[in-house]
């Protein structure tokens, strides 16, 4: 079980608590697909994602960002039992979807990124520290299950 | 790899640091000594509590050199020959394939807490892209 501190839980929650998940989910994802465009693959009939516009505008891409960070606040919500939380979607990515677990580090490491542009100066240093141990228990999780 | 507009926007990038340089170099290595402790090891011989000035002298450093990186990006290979060595032959950090993405992703932090809503996807893309380019010269004489 992974150990948090007072601190990273506090830190973790008050960013959190401001994220608006419509937003930050729609943006992460967006930035995957344009920084690094070969995980487009798992998105094929998601239409237009030719361009960073495209993409940005693309509805299909907005709501399933919005799905996957909306899915994150599970962990925020049961830092104390992550694997568990993550189960049964570690076996979806796995047996369905066929995602290579790299991925979603390179989401968490994304997901982090967009936080600071939006939080700025309040994503202090201990704060991202503790955003990027959630986002790397995350994606360990996630991988977890996989066979 | 890295295209026009992509050399376009990290000039950008750059320029809006504005005179900032050392205190983004600064803060890009407290960020991954923060997040990341064991890229500590390499750094026994520093006082690494915040604001050191050895932390603040060494970010300097770094960020010169990718702006020395920056203004050869045509000839990467060249401007970095001698940080290769280094890195190689004395320095033997992990392989820049790891520990530099590391350093990327604190300044892509530091980068975009300064600039916000200015740090673009397009922005994201090119310095993520560039600090590839640059691990991938540190790492070419590892073996």
């Amino acid at each position: 079980m992974v150990h948090w501190s007072a601190e990273e839980k506090q830190l973790i929650a008050s960013v959190w608590g401001k994220v608006s998940v419509e937003e930050c989910g729609a943006e992460a994802l967006a930035r995957l697909l344009i920084v690094y465009p070969w995980t487009q693959r798992f998105f094929a009939n998601f239409g237009n994602l030719s361009s960073p516009t495209a993409v940005i505008g693309n509805p299909k891409v907005q709501a399933h960002g919005k799905k996957v960070l909306t899915s994150f606040g599970e962990a925020v919500k049961n830092l104390d039992n992550i694997k568990g939380t993550y189960s049964k979607l570690s076996e979806l990515h796995c047996e369905k979807l066929h995602v290579d677990p790299e991925n979603f580090r390179l989401l968490g490491d994304i997901l982090v990124i967009v936080l600071a542009s939006h939080f700025g100066r309040d994503f202090s240093p201990a704060c991202q520290s503790a955003w990027q141990k959630l986002v790397g228990v995350v994606a360990h999780a996630l991988a977890r299950k996989y066979h | 790899m890295l295209t026009a507009e992509d050399k376009k926007l990290i000039q950008q990038v750059w320029g809006k640091m504005g005179g900032a340089e050392e205190e983004v170099g600064a803060e890009t290595l407290w960020r991954m000594f923060t997040a990341y402790p064991p890229t500590k090891t390499y750094f026994p011989h520093f006082d690494l509590s915040q604001g050191s000035d050895q932390i603040r002298g060494h970010g300097k450093k770094v960020v010169a050199a990718l702006g020395t990186a920056i203004k050869n990006i045509d000839n990467l290979s060249q401007a970095l020959s001698e940080l290769s060595n280094l890195h190689a032959y004395n320095l033997r950090v992990d392989p820049p394939r790891f520990a530099l993405q590391l350093l990327a992703q604190c300044l892509q932090v530091a980068l975009a807490v300064r600039l916000g809503k200015e740090y673009t996807p397009e922005m994201h893309s090119a310095v993520d892209k560039f600090m590839s380019a640059v691990a991938a010269v540190l790492a070419e004489k590892y073996r």
